[in-house]
């Protein structure tokens, strides 16, 4: 067993601090498609990442040989490659942009995840294929599940020690249906859209078979519903769309990397400026965001960040007037703006950088019955498909699969392929109902960073209603 | 020893150990993939982070009874640990195949023969990656990711294959910024020549001064355009997601559905092929299969193959091109044409000179029309004359319609396009692209 403690300790240099994170990460992926097994992978991870501060510099070294002597060489490296970035480092940072953390996490598990055997999935997923079967015209059913059990345990020279745990369990079905050249599918709120921190409760059979069976009965509508009409209406998003509009146009906007050009030869930056804090008019008066990892078995909580800082919820946007970003220690003091516990690394092979976490959206007062009875003409669009924004989180367009045709006050035809497109701050502003009752929806796959990491967030949403907007059908 | 040569021992003693530890009845594949790489990002021409990482993964797919079960653990790099290690998870991988159901289109494991390469490149030290980089820009405002060690893949399997290929490369992916004004470059290759990457750093400089000037902003319509090779290679990492592959047309998903029915084709001019001759990633997919050292994928137009996994082969009852199992391509090449690139900005007259495309995705898999932002230097040419800079643009538009009848001309030459992944491990490949004259690009937002 690796003694992490004690390696620590054997760790002697010029280096004013020293971290070690040890990461664990087994991912298990399973699905079955027509009703015989399609994927069974395994993947096992683990390394330790070294990281050591020298001359106001951060350097990182990571490694999969977990020996003491692996350890030191990782050291060493990430030493010297300190030293030798430290007189072009962007800003100076000291030891207090890792705060002294001790505590735990652990995800809230009803029933173990490995209570729940490779047989029992394949079982209830030969079942929700066979569910999916719904007509001669679905022509693919598959059901997926991605299991994933992480810890991520740091200690520092400093005295921190963190240890947190993570059960997640992600989830996608999917139908398709062909007619003729016509083909529509319908999966469960957008691929692998259901994930959350929890345990193997999560697989109940006849949840699992209800949904399969409605989402096949919708691909099959959709072969013979009307294109989306073309037109500037109201368009009501549910929560399953609303968690890939609140993670696209506000959560990437708000990061501080992103405002401070970290990100921009990759991903891009962001329409953001430093004074819009305190200022901007992001919203209309019901927009309401948190920053919140302390929600209960969202995909993006835990205890603390991956510098130590604690992690507290904290509103981001505030009756429409945009107050907080989302930046950690080191883009806060390069920033001179107050963050959130936001510095993360997808594993131990990756520096933390500023990400979203679980960024919600707080519920209105609305009834989403009042809701639609209060659209004269919209859409009502369900489960993203289709994403894309520009370099500064500005111009999207975004596609759904499922969409309800609005007409005075009541939802009438089933229309196929709905998109729609704007800009950020003017479709925002452009909000005029939330409702009162929310969902957790997210995504097991944010990517970002130079190099890459993908890392889980987390969205609750409740379903918003916009006016004029530019929707359209393929 | 260095990297790569304690990587090749270790593998082999262990690659071997597994096969060698196999019952009656079990047969078994094991790839590899190791790295150590370098990574430094910049921004502002300083550097934000520097990252090493070391790190080796085997995959270990059992087969057992018709059953199939695939496990990828992380290794040290020490033989005796990383025996241990292979033990405890074949023991894993018999107990997956205890408890799934059978497979029925397991492809039974062949020898598909034996090949050894190692490319040695000539990195920069890793002292002198910061100054080597930071020295020439001074004075611009550079940021992106420079990227650099050796790199492994390697594959064996019970029936006595065996490849092993290692390279030493590096990137340098970057922007010069002028406020939100940008250009983008990537130097790449095996051997770093300070020269060469000045002279790279240089022509992005001059770019950025044709920026100098205010922006224009266009309305939204339909546009002549010219996709420099940069912008075409963002259009055609689209033929990897779900359009060019067997398993995603017979399930219904592929955008080039129509395409492959005969029901649509692409334009006369359109030449895509698969070409493992440029070098850029070996051949061997994670079966140990070799794909065919060329092979036409659109020709003249029409679909003349798509990629099938043996996988799907057997599923469907088809040829195999030893497609790796997400069916993509692995070594895309775009055919050149007759285009002369100081022919461009005249043919092009009035219309968009479009360096780079940026976050494309599907917004109508069935018509293979897409969306996405144009990115960096772009600009407004008027009578072959570039104007002024241009506002982001959103485009939506189908593969039928601009690589189809508005296609008006392909380049004569190419460029590479080098993978520059890092997603939990680098990448290898790359794509060879040629710039692209199009009418009637239709730009929404």
């Amino acid at each position: 067993m690796l003694d992490l403690q004690r390696t620590l300790k054997t760790l002697r240099n010029d280096a004013d601090w020293v971290s070690l994170r040890y990461v664990t990460e087994k991912t298990t992926l399973r699905s079955v498609r027509d009703e015989k097994p399609d994927r069974n992978n395994i993947t096992f991870d683990q390394g330790v990442m070294v990281e050591v501060l020298v001359q106001g510099h951060f350097g990182f070294a990571g490694t999969s040989d977990l020996t003491e002597s692996g350890i030191k060489r990782a050291f060493a490296k990430a030493t010297a490659m300190a030293k030798s970035a430290a007189a072009f480092r962007v800003h100076e940072f000291s030891a207090d942009h890792r705060p002294v953390a001790q505590g735990t996490y652990r995800s809230p598990v009803v029933k173990p995840l490995d209570a729940f055997s490779a047989k029992e999935i394949s079982d209830i997923f030969i079942e929700a294929t066979r569910a999916m079967k719904t007509s001669d015209k679905i022509v693919s059913r598959s059901a997926t599940t991605m299991i994933t059990e992480t810890q991520f345990y740091t200690i520092s020279s400093s005295g921190s020690e963190v240890d947190q745990s993570f059960s997640i369990v992600s989830t996608d079905f999917s139908a398709t249906a062909a007619e003729g050249s016509e083909t529509q599918t319908r999966s469960d709120s957008g691929g692998l859209a259901r994930c959350l921190q929890v345990g193997a409760e999560i697989f109940d059979r006849n949840t699992i078979l209800e949904r399969c069976q409605k989402i096949s009965s919708e691909a099959v509508e959709l072969l013979s519903a009307e294109n989306c009409p073309d037109e500037k209406m109201d368009l009501l998003l549910a929560p399953d769309q609303m968690t890939l509009q609140v993670h696209e146009s506000i959560g990437h906007p708000l990061e501080y990397d992103r405002i401070l050009g970290d990100e921009r030869n990759y991903a891009g930056w962001s329409f953001v400026k430093p004074n819009d804090f305190g200022n901007l008019k992001y919203g209309s008066n019901l927009m309401n965001v948190t920053f919140d990892p302390t929600i209960t078995d969202a995909m993006a909580s835990y205890a603390f960040d991956d510098t130590g800082l604690k992690a507290t919820k904290e509103f981001l946007i505030k009756d429409g007037v945009l107050l907080r970003g989302l930046g950690g220690l080191e883009s806060q003091a390069r920033l001179g703006l107050p963050g959130v516990a936001n510095s993360r690394s997808s594993s131990w092979n990756r520096a933390a950088i500023d990400r979203m976490a679980n960024i919600n959206l707080e519920p209105g007062n609305s009834k989403l019955e009042d809701m639609i009875a209060s659209v004269e003409r919209g859409v009502f669009m369900l489960a993203n498909k289709s994403w894309s924004i520009d370099d500064y989180r500005n111009k999207f367009q975004f596609g759904c699969e499922y969409a309800k045709l609005i007409e005075n006050g009541k939802l009438t035809k089933t229309l196929k392929n709905p998109n729609y497109r704007g800009t950020t701050v003017q479709f925002w502003n452009n909000l005029k109902a939330v409702s009162n009752v929310r969902e957790t929806y997210g995504s097991p796959f944010c990517g970002k960073g130079e190099p890459n990491q993908v890392i889980r967030v987390g969205h609750t949403t409740p379903y918003c209603l916009f006016k004029d907007v530019e929707v359209f059908g393929a | 020893m260095n990297f790569t040569e304690n990587m090749k021992v270790t593998f082999n003693k262990v690659a071997d150990h597994i096969l060698g530890s196999l019952k009656s009845g079990e047969a078994a594949n094991v790839n590899l993939h190791a790295e150590e790489s370098l990574f430094v990002r910049f921004n502002g021409n300083k550097v934000r982070q520097n990252t090493h990482v070391e790190q080796r993964h085997l995959s270990l797919l059992l087969q057992h009874e018709g059953k199939t079960a695939n496990i990828t653990f992380s290794i040290t790099g020490d033989v005796t640990e990383d025996i241990k290690r292979a033990d405890h998870w074949l023991a894993q991988a018999r107990k997956e195949c205890d408890l799934l159901p059978e497979d029925p289109f397991q492809v039974p494991l062949k020898n598909n023969g034996v090949s050894d390469s190692t490319f040695k490149g000539k990195l920069l030290n890793d002292e002198e990656v910061i100054a080597a980089i930071t020295k020439p820009a001074v004075g611009t405002d550079l940021a992106g990711l420079y990227c650099a060690g050796p790199l492994i893949s390697a594959n064996k399997n019970s029936s006595g294959q065996s490849h092993w290929f290692a390279t030493e490369n590096f990137f340098m992916d970057y922007s010069l910024y002028l406020g939100e004004k940008a250009v983008k470059s990537i130097y790449a290759g095996t051997t770093w020549n300070q020269t060469d990457f000045e002279a790279n750093l240089a022509q992005s400089k001059n770019q950025l001064r044709l920026m100098d000037r205010p922006k224009i902003t266009l309305k939204p319509g339909a546009y002549r355009a010219y996709l420099a090779p940069g912008a075409v290679a963002e259009i055609s990492s689209m033929f990897s997601w779900g359009a060019l592959g067997c398993n995603s047309y017979k399930t219904g998903a592929s955008a080039f559905q129509k395409l492959v029915n005969k029901e649509k084709s692409l334009s006369p001019k359109l030449n895509l092929i698969e070409n493992y001759s440029m070098g850029l990633t070996h051949r061997f997919n994670s079966l140990g299969e070799l794909a065919p050292e060329k092979m036409e994928l659109v020709t003249g137009g029409e679909l003349k193959n798509l990629l099938t996994s043996t996988r799907s082969a057997k599923e469907y009852g088809l040829e195999g091109n030893a497609a790796d199992n997400y069916e993509a391509p692995r070594a895309l090449e775009i055919l050149p044409g007759t285009l002369k690139k100081e022919d461009i900005l005249k043919e092009l007259g009035t219309g968009l000179y479009l360096s780079n495309l940026h976050y494309i995705n599907w917004s109508d898999r069935l018509n293979a029309r897409i969306t996405g932002m144009t990115r960096y230097a772009c600009f407004w040419v008027e009578n072959g004359e570039i104007i002024a800079p241009i506002a982001d643009l959103r485009f939506d538009e189908s593969l039928y319609d601009c690589l189809g009848a508005n296609l008006e001309a392909i380049t004569d030459f190419q460029e590479v396009d080098p993978m520059v992944s890092t997603y939990e491990s680098r990448s290898f490949g790359g794509k060879k692209i040629p710039g692209m004259l199009i009418r009637d690009f239709k730009f929404t937002l």
